[in-house]
This record gives C-alpha cells, sequence and structure tokens, in this order.
C-alpha cells in the first residue's frame, strides 16, 4: 500500500500547497510522473551529423542525444557504465567516432556499445561480461520522433507516443510548416534563467490568461507613455535623427523615432511602433480579450491557449514569405498555418510553444523551490532572417533574465514559494470555470474547448499530477 | 564645449567611474542622456558573442527600450521594486583600449564586481564593461556600453537594473 495519496491534495478546484513545497513529493514526481512522461529532450537539428552531441538533464537524469554512424538518434545516459564519469560535458559537443571517458580510457560506440577496455585481461574470470558495466551506455528509454522534436521517456507504461501527445502533434506539424520547406532548426541561443520556486507554479502562469494586465501593469503602461511620447516628439522632430550606420535599424527594430510616414498628413497616428513596442504592448490586453482568446483543454495535462486569437495574432508582415509559404503549403494549408498563433501550447509537464513567434520554453527542475527555464527559438529553414530575429527579440524581451516582463513573474513565483508557509489556509484555488466542469469532480473529458481565462487548463495539470503521481508507484 | 583635442586619459576614465556612480545614484534621466541618439546598451548571452540579430542578447536596448525599462523601475506598479531595489558596481581602474581623437573614437575596458540588492536578498555578478565614447554636441557620449558577465551563458537570476 503506497502511504502517499496523491489526490489527498489535489480536490476537484484547490490544491494542497504541500505540491509545491516539499521535497520528497519533488522526488516522487520526478520518479513517478517525468520519468513516465514523454519529455522533450531537443531537436534533431542540434545532432545533424554523426557523432554529434547534446547533452542535458531529463527528469533530473543526466543524458545525451547523440547522431549515431547510421544517422539515427539516440537518447543515453551521461555516465560512464565504469565509474559514473560523464562522457561529454553539458550543451553541444562532437564525440567524433567514438565516445571515450576521460578517466580510464573506457570507450564506446555512439550507439552506447563497449567499444573498447585497456588491460582487459585483467576483468578475465569476473563477472564483467554480464554485470550492468559491461553492457555499455544505458538507453535513457523509448525515444520517439516529430518534425525533428526528439522526445523520451525512462519509465515504460501509460499511452505510446501518439496517444500521449494527441492533438499537440498537429501543433508541431502547423510550427514546422512555417517553413516553405517544413524544416525548423534550433538557432540563436538559448536564454536560462533559475528561480527560487516550483516548476509548477511556472507551469500554471504559462496557461493563466488572468495575469498579465495586473501583474505586468508597469510594463504596458512605460511602453505605452513611452511610445506616445516618442511618436508626439517626432511629429515635431522632423527627419533629423538619421539611423546609425552600423545598426540601421536600431535595437528595437525601430525605424528611428523621427522616420515618421508623410503620406497620412498625420505623422504621428501614422508611425508604426517598432516590433519591440508591438511585442510588448499588447501584454496590456483586457479580460475580455484573453477571455475571448479560447482555450482547449487536452488529455494527459495538455493544453492549447488562445483557439481564437492570441497577443502574437497581430503582428505578421510577411511579403515574399507569405508567396513561399504560398507556393510549398497551398492556399488551404498556408492559411491554416498563419491562421495557428496561440498564447501557449503546453507539453505536460516540462515544455511550451508558440507559433508565431517560433520560441520554446523548457523548464528543468532542479528541486522544490529551484527551477531552471530555457528559452529556445527556432529558425523556419527557408523563410526569411526577420522570422527567427522576432523569435531572438521576444525571447530577449519576455525571456531574458533581464526581461522587465519576466521581473514581475518571478518575483511573484519566488514570493508564492515563501507565502504558501501560511498555515491558516493551505489551499490554493483554481474555482474559475469549475462549474462548468463534469458534476461532482475534475472534469474528465477531453478534450474540449473553454474561455481563455477558464482555470480548467489549471485543474487540467492537476488532474494529469495526481493520475501520474498514483499510476506511477506501481 | 570639449573638443576632441581636450579628451584626456583621465577625462575618459572618470567618465565610467561618473556613470556606474548615476546608475547607483538611481539618477537614471542623467544616465541616459550619456547615450548618443543612437547609443547602445548591449549584454551578450554567451562569451565573445557576435555583434549580429542572429544571436539572442540578454539585453540590447536603443533609446526607445532604456526609456521604458527606466520608466518601468519608477513605476510604482512595478511589483519586484517593492521595495525599491539598489545596486552597487565595485570597478577595477579602467583600461584606454583605444585613444584615437582624430577618429573622434575612445574605448576602455572596465572589470567590475556588480551587486544587487532586492527583495532582501543579493546576487553578485563578476563581468567587464566595454564603453565606446566620443565627443557628441560638446561632450563625451557613450555610442555603446557592452557589458560580458563572467556567466553570460549561465542559468541567471533576474537582474532587474542596468549594470
Amino acid at each position: 500500500m503506497d502511504p502517499f495519496d496523491p489526490w489527498s491534495l489535489v480536490q476537484p478546484d484547490q490544491i494542497h500547497r504541500d505540491v509545491y513545497l516539499r521535497n520528497d513529493i519533488f522526488a516522487l514526481e520526478m520518479d513517478r510522473l517525468w520519468a513516465r512522461a514523454w519529455l522533450f529532450i531537443g531537436h534533431d537539428s542540434q545532432v545533424p551529423e554523426p557523432g554529434d552531441v547534446f547533452a542535458t538533464t531529463l527528469a533530473g537524469q543526466p543524458v545525451m542525444m547523440v547522431r549515431g554512424a547510421d544517422g539515427r538518434v539516440r537518447v543515453l545516459h551521461n555516465r560512464c557504465a565504469h565509474k559514473g564519469t560523464p562522457l561529454v560535458p553539458q550543451g553541444a559537443s562532437h564525440a567524433g567516432r567514438m565516445l571515450r571517458c576521460p578517466y580510464h580510457a573506457w570507450s564506446y560506440r555512439l550507439d552506447g556499445t563497449l567499444l573498447g577496455v585497456p588491460q582487459r585481461d585483467g576483468l578475465e574470470g569476473t563477472s564483467f561480461t554480464t554485470c550492468p558495466g559491461g553492457q555499455g551506455l544505458t538507453a535513457y528509454g523509448e525515444v520517439a520522433f516529430h518534425r525533428g522534436f526528439v522526445f523520451a521517456r525512462a519509465r515504460a507504461g501509460g499511452p505510446g507516443f501518439a496517444d500521449a501527445m494527441g492533438e499537440l502533434l498537429s501543433a508541431l506539424d502547423l510550427l514546422a510548416d512555417r517553413s516553405p520547406e517544413g524544416r525548423l532548426r534550433v538557432a540563436g541561443g538559448v536564454l536560462r534563467t533559475t528561480f527560487d520556486a516550483n516548476w509548477k507554479i511556472y507551469l500554471e502562469n504559462i496557461n493563466d490568461a488572468f495575469h498579465p494586465i495586473s501583474t505586468h501593469v508597469s510594463v504596458t503602461a512605460s511602453a505605452e507613455r513611452v511610445w506616445r511620447d516618442a511618436r508626439s516628439a517626432s511629429a515635431f522632430a522632423g527627419p533629423s535623427d538619421p539611423p546609425s550606420p552600423a545598426r540601421p535599424t536600431g535595437a528595437s527594430g525601430a525605424p528611428g523615432l523621427a522616420a515618421a510616414d508623410g503620406r497620412t498628413g498625420d505623422p504621428v497616428a501614422a508611425s508604426p511602433p517598432p516590433l519591440a513596442m508591438r511585442q510588448l504592448l499588447p501584454f496590456a490586453s483586457g479580460y475580455d480579450f484573453f477571455k475571448a482568446m479560447g482555450a482547449r483543454v487536452l488529455p494527459h495535462g495538455h493544453s492549447l491557449l488562445g483557439t481564437h486569437h492570441s497577443i502574437h495574432t497581430g503582428y505578421a508582415d510577411l511579403g515574399d514569405y507569405g508567396r513561399a509559404l504560398h507556393a510549398a503549403h497551398g492556399e488551404a494549408r498556408t492559411a491554416q498555418v498563419l491562421a495557428f498563433a496561440p498564447q501557449n501550447v503546453v507539453f505536460y509537464p516540462s515544455m511550451a510553444l508558440k507559433g508565431a513567434p517560433p520560441v520554446m520554453r523548457v523548464l528543468r527542475p532542479l528541486a522544490a523551490g529551484l527551477t531552471v527555464l530555457e528559452a529556445w527559438a527556432f529558425e523556419l529553414v527557408g523563410a526569411p532572417p526577420e522570422v527567427l530575429r522576432s523569435a531572438l527579440l521576444y525571447n530577449r524581451q519576455v525571456f531574458s533574465p533581464m526581461s522587465m516582463v519576466a521581473h514581475d513573474d518571478l518575483h511573484l513565483f519566488e514570493g508564492i514559494q515563501r507565502s504558501l508557509a501560511a498555515r491558516a489556509n493551505p489551499w490554493v484555488g483554481l474555482h474559475r470555470g469549475a462549474v462548468r466542469d463534469a458534476r461532482g469532480g475534475v472534469d474528465a473529458s477531453t478534450p474540449r474547448d473553454v474561455d481563455g481565462l477558464d482555470e480548467a487548463l489549471l485543474r487540467n495539470q492537476y488532474r494529469a499530477w495526481a493520475e501520474g503521481m498514483a499510476e506511477g508507484a506501481c | 564645449m570639449l573638443t576632441l583635442a581636450d579628451i584626456t586619459r583621465a577625462m575618459l576614465v572618470d567618465f565610467v567611474a561618473d556613470e556606474a556612480w548615476l546608475l547607483d545614484a538611481r539618477r537614471w534621466d542623467d544616465w541616459a542622456a550619456l547615450f548618443t541618439a543612437d547609443g547602445r546598451y548591449w549584454m551578450p548571452a554567451e562569451p565573445d558573442q557576435p555583434d549580429t540579430p542572429d544571436r539572442v542578447s540578454l539585453l540590447d536596448d536603443d533609446a526607445l527600450l532604456r526609456r521604458v525599462k527606466l520608466a518601468r523601475l519608477r513605476d510604482a506598479r512595478a511589483h519586484s521594486q517593492q521595495p525599491p531595489g539598489r545596486s552597487h558596481h565595485l570597478l577595477q581602474a579602467s583600461t584606454v583600449v583605444a585613444m584615437d581623437a582624430p577618429g573622434n573614437r575612445f574605448e576602455l575596458r572596465t572589470p567590475f564586481l556588480y551587486t544587487e540588492l532586492r527583495a532582501g536578498r543579493s546576487l553578485s555578478l563578476p563581468g567587464v564593461a566595454w564603453h565606446h565614447l566620443t565627443v557628441d554636441d560638446g561632450r563625451l557620449k557613450m555610442r555603446l556600453k557592452r557589458v560580458d558577465l563572467l556567466h553570460a551563458d549561465q542559468p541567471l537570476p533576474a537582474v532587474e537594473f542596468y549594470l
């Protein structure tokens, strides 16, 4: 009998604080929930050639994604079979034709099988050939691929990849088809932020369209005021402020504040905000906007926020790129691909992505109160470079540790992690929209569509959490 | 009104020290006025990062984005600045790495240890600041301040002020 009952911490519309605070529960989460989930490890564009390696952590385990001599991508533990030395450093590296341990020079083929052990005669007559160490590197678990995205799960059991992902696979298709060639490439570097709060607080926030208007008001009010002032000044300044030849568009993508369009007779109204402003200003959208954006609750904790529109719907300027997409995918598919600009698609429990800009966030939990967030960007192969640049600009403005948007989020998350210690009320409320859930419990019917402010997306995360924690005990 | 012939090494070194002082004193309008109109504040996200829009940066702010960030720091609704944080620049002696009066181009390298105190907790970040200065409208101004953190490509906690 399992003494830990996850359902005692997950009520239909309330979550017990222990799920955020207790390190023993965190250890169970890694073993029962994360190790049994299909986790995103990387994209095959990160290991284009045989011998290319990308090392990271999955469910707290040291792992590496390796491209083999046969061209196949495998996910192996980054741990020498001998004494546990990591074989490759974190991040990207090139192993050449084999993986060689720096400690005692054991070597492995790129598929993980043992290639050579120095002074092998000393092992004769021992259990070496039958023990785990003699079998070479251990695979992390099962691996699955979709449009270049590589997923792996350590522990068997539960639904297979296609069933576990469900509608999320078409979200990956829609993102990949933003490339006229249907191919993505991880590009431009990764931004990583560490914060002293539980990973689930961050993941909830990705599904939380209720917070921007109050949490980010300092950013949006400042951006609105500064942009209004800049436009007014430019109306009188005239074209006396030529852009720098070294950096013609300015770091914010602004074409020079004085670059008013004289065609309309109203230069203030005519000057379009630079892309940096167009990325920031929509955070000020009101409750009605976010409510109407729509959301879709999917099985296994997954979700899609922004089924009708999102703050990302407005800033596409496509030109030749739109024509290239049209030529590649046809009219109907192009329209479908471009219409897909969700606020966030959550791949429970570790990843979330957007379509436009093509960016992705990956959570790497380290302890109950310590998490690393990664912000990645995609190049859409065949698309103009401005698309990748818009993704990198977005990551810098919104997900950098120096981002003024992230600052208020992270400050509040870290405060929550501390204030949940309050004894009087141990529950976190997720009531909004719960009256529409199935009677008598957390709604089991997925997929289903809800409004953008419905906390059904969060209740759905915790239903998957409790189910996974209960099933993983077996 | 300064002319190019007036520029001395001591003036350049003083500029760097005064610039950090303005930041720590929260005199942000005076600080922002130290940039040329097209002046840029850049914090790369990896060592030796090439200057291209195809690599992500931790910060890359022109005049417009600096104005927004500084306005937000003064906004009472900036939750993470309640109570207001504080910063402290510990600067090593600057080295003048370019002194090109005819080209109106002056560059300094300044190692630093930056400390930020916020919400009762402090963080310290070592790094190197590069000041690209020019005489503009009779004053020394920054065309570029580049801040290379030792930890540029590592996971970092929130850092809220300009370093």
